[in-house]
């Protein structure tokens, strides 16, 4: 039987499988090290919620610790990247990207297209995302879709330990760019991952349900609520197929229209804001190039156009449940039989 | 004199954790023999038919249809003579309490694979049963030791038996020196030295059959026969659009046509088992061995070893099984041996999974007489 890990634990051994195999690789951020000088392990945090603990004293002088300062050291990664290095940088929190946005929107996004093909970035931005933790506005944000739009970024959201270690591996080896969003609440969750070294190719969707009904398409930590709704619908004879992103760049389009092909129905599952979105993104893509399978309207299930709220009430409401996709499936299927 | 059975659900493989009871194959009230299939399980793997270990009457079917129920949990009561409803009520609310106290803790305890280092490379096997000549299961090109699912319990009732992971496959090390049949069997023989194992009955599918001939020649002391399933080794054909279209697959729709060659029933391909491969492919060091030794062991879609000679020449018995239909390795090759051959009709090239009780009975009647 395959060992279980936590994606916390999964994301650390990738980093360090990933250093031993690659001496280019160094990882640098605010509190990677944590209490770098201090005696003892336990003044080594290893990040906010301890994702690199440990790493520091494996890799002597390859897990930096930051000034408070995302304009100087992400901009720091950028041009270590550039210059044959493979930087590990870690935004602690998305929602701290308008301090860096320049370094990598305008920057690091770019270099590829405007050196004419001959710049490389092989760059990571490790970001913790999403609602739950009651972290309020500020430290919950959920900023896929404005990673997705910049062309020359990749943006990963690993939903499992496995897809998390095999995804950051393919990240650090990738030439380009990528933006890698860890979902906090998805930290502690247990899975088994291989020992070994593997990657998990960008831009191919995992089928982690197959159905007939009904497609969901989601990723990060939503995959999981489309699976508790999709065993739910199942017992009221609604069968779904879900679908995992991986990334949302590049876009798996090809397994999305292959789902709904087959069932004509799509419920899009977003924890974002629903403006300009993967939702919008995949439905539009969807409307576009499936209409002659859509046997109903596409449906989004999404958080609503708001800031994450501080109170606990307002968080569970803002978060998509998975209550709401499957009532959301059961309303677009009205007037079929439901069994 | 009478004995009340439980039939549980069963544990195929090592990460089966819960099945769902698919079809009931036998009613209450029913007479039923030892190896009768009397239900249909479906796991997120594969789904196979639930056999009887013991006979008597089907007095009362536990698990309802559709009901996901943990590996070990009660699926029927089974009675051998008299015995009133009220005893067997109180067999039923024993075990549940028993089985919700404990958690239905036995899906994660149990045999577990082990891991050695040999010759610098790690080697997974799985020992189950034990006395008797112990058998080696050998699976074949792209597999594992999971290639045994359905047969190494049943084959181990009797006996030691041993699967492992070939090196490049599975949890065994990845990094090939050579990639030909000597080194997979350089790492069987070595398995043997290793668990002192002087002697063994080999059982190869595939390309683990001419890994299992490749050892009788190398070390004909160590094998006291040989069971051949859908063998390499005995022939020059072998699909070489399949072993293309299997080594380059990257992805679910590249691969699944592969993998729909392989099985009769073309509907066990299905998600899970297409992911499963992926994982496997994707681990570092697969790609370059699975390259390896199909360039190596069937260069332009050739088999390169004739290990004929190895059957023909008598000092080892052997069983030989295959299935009209393979679409990998033609059954004509079982024809001209000096073997006990069976060929099942309308079995495909993974025989051991589809038509796993005629292959188990096959070969605990055949190693029984060797």
């Amino acid at each position: 039987m395959a060992r279980k890990i936590s994606y916390q634990q999964a994301i650390n051994e990738a980093l360090a499988q990933e250093m031993r195999r690659d001496q280019t690789v160094f990882i640098m951020g605010e509190d990677n090290a944590g209490g770098a000088g201090a005696p003892g392990e336990d003044d080594a945090w290893g990040g906010v919620l301890g994702v690199t603990k440990g790493l520091y004293h494996q890799f002597p002088g390859r897990v930096l610790d930051t000034p408070l300062s995302e304009i100087g050291y992400v901009g720091a990664a950028v041009g270590a990247a550039t210059r044959g290095l493979r930087p590990v940088c870690e935004l602690m929190f998305v929602d701290f990207a308008g301090c860096c946005l320049d370094q990598i929107l305008n920057q690091a996004a770019k270099f590829r297209y405007m050196f004419g093909g001959k710049a490389v970035t092989p760059l990571v931005i490790r970001t913790m995302v999403g609602a739950g933790l009651r972290a309020a506005a500020q430290h919950s944000q959920m900023l896929t879709a404005l990673w997705t739009h910049i062309p020359g970024l990749k943006v990963v959201c690993p939903s499992s330990p496995y897809d998390a270690k095999g995804l950051l591996i393919q990240a650090i080896r990738d030439n380009d760019p990528v933006i890698f969003c860890e979902h906090k609440l998805l930290y502690s969750m247990q899975g088994e991952v291989p020992e070994e070294l593997y990657t998990v190719p960008f831009g191919e969707a995992n089928f982690l349900r197959d159905g007939d009904d009904v497609t969901l398409v989601t990723y990060g930590r939503m995959v999981h609520l489309a699976l508790d709704a999709a065993a739910s619908l199942a017992r009221q004879g609604v069968s779904c197929e879900v679908l995992d992103l991986r990334t949302t760049s590049p876009l798996d389009a090809e397994s999305i229209l292959e789902s709904v092909e087959k069932t004509g129905h799509l419920v899009v599952i977003d924890e974002a804001n629903p403006r300009c979105s993967l939702a919008t993104d995949i439905a539009a893509l969807v409307a576009e190039r499936a209409f002659h399978a859509l046997k109903g309207p596409i449906r989004q299930v999404t958080a609503p156009h708001t800031p994450v709220p501080f109170s606990d009430a307002l968080e569970d409401l803002y978060i998509p449940s998975a209550a709401k996709i499957e009532a959301t499936v059961l309303e677009l299927l009205q007037g079929r039989k439901v069994a | 004199m009478s004995r009340i059975h439980t039939l549980t659900m069963p544990k195929w493989g090592l990460s089966m954790t819960e099945g769902r009871v698919d079809t009931w194959l036998k009613h209450d009230g029913e007479a039923i023999d030892k190896g009768d299939a009397v239900l249909d399980v479906e796991t997120d793997k594969i789904s196979s038919s639930v056999e009887a270990p013991f006979g008597g009457v089907l007095r009362r079917q536990v698990a309802r249809e559709d009901e996901i129920l943990p590996v070990g949990a009660l699926l029927a009561v089974v009675v051998e003579g008299e015995v009133d409803e009220a005893e067997i009520d109180a067999v039923v609310e024993r075990f549940q309490a028993e089985f919700a106290a404990t958690g239905g803790a036995e899906a994660d305890s149990g045999p577990a694979p082990q891991k050695i280092e040999l010759d610098g490379r790690l080697l997974r096997y799985f020992e189950r049963g034990e006395g008797g000549v112990p058998l080696v299961l050998i699976h074949g090109f792209g597999s594992d030791l999971n290639n045994w699912l359905f047969n190494h319990e049943a084959l181990a009732t009797a006996r030691r038996v041993i699967a492992l992971d070939l090196p490049g496959h599975g949890e065994s090390g990845k990094v090939l020196a050579r990639g030909d049949l000597d080194e997979l069997s350089g790492a069987v023989l070595g398995l043997l030295d290793h668990l002192d194992i002087p002697r063994a009955h080999l059982a190869g599918h595939s390309m683990g059959g001419a890994v299992a001939l490749n050892c009788a020649r190398l070390a004909p002391a160590r094998v006291r026969s040989l069971s051949l399933l859908a063998s390499a080794g005995l022939g020059p054909e072998i699909n070489g659009d399949y072993l293309r279209g299997f080594v380059e697959a990257g992805n679910r729709n590249a691969l699944k046509p592969a993998l729909m060659q392989l099985f009769s029933d073309p509907a066990l391909v299905n998600r899970q088992m297409l992911e499963d491969m992926l994982k496997y492919k994707r681990l570092e060091g697969v790609d370059t061995a699975l390259r390896q030794l199909s360039a190596t062991l069937f260069a332009e879609g050739r088999q390169q070893a004739d290990l004929r000679a190895l059957v023909n020449g008598g000092e080892h018995p052997a069983l030989v099984i295959w299935g009209t239909a393979d679409a990998i390795i033609p059954a004509a090759h079982s024809a001209g041996l000096s073997a006990e051959v069976h060929v099942l009709p309308g079995q495909a090239h993974m025989l051991q999974l589809e038509a796993a009780e005629a292959v188990n009975d096959l070969m605990l009647d055949f190693l029984d007489r060797h």
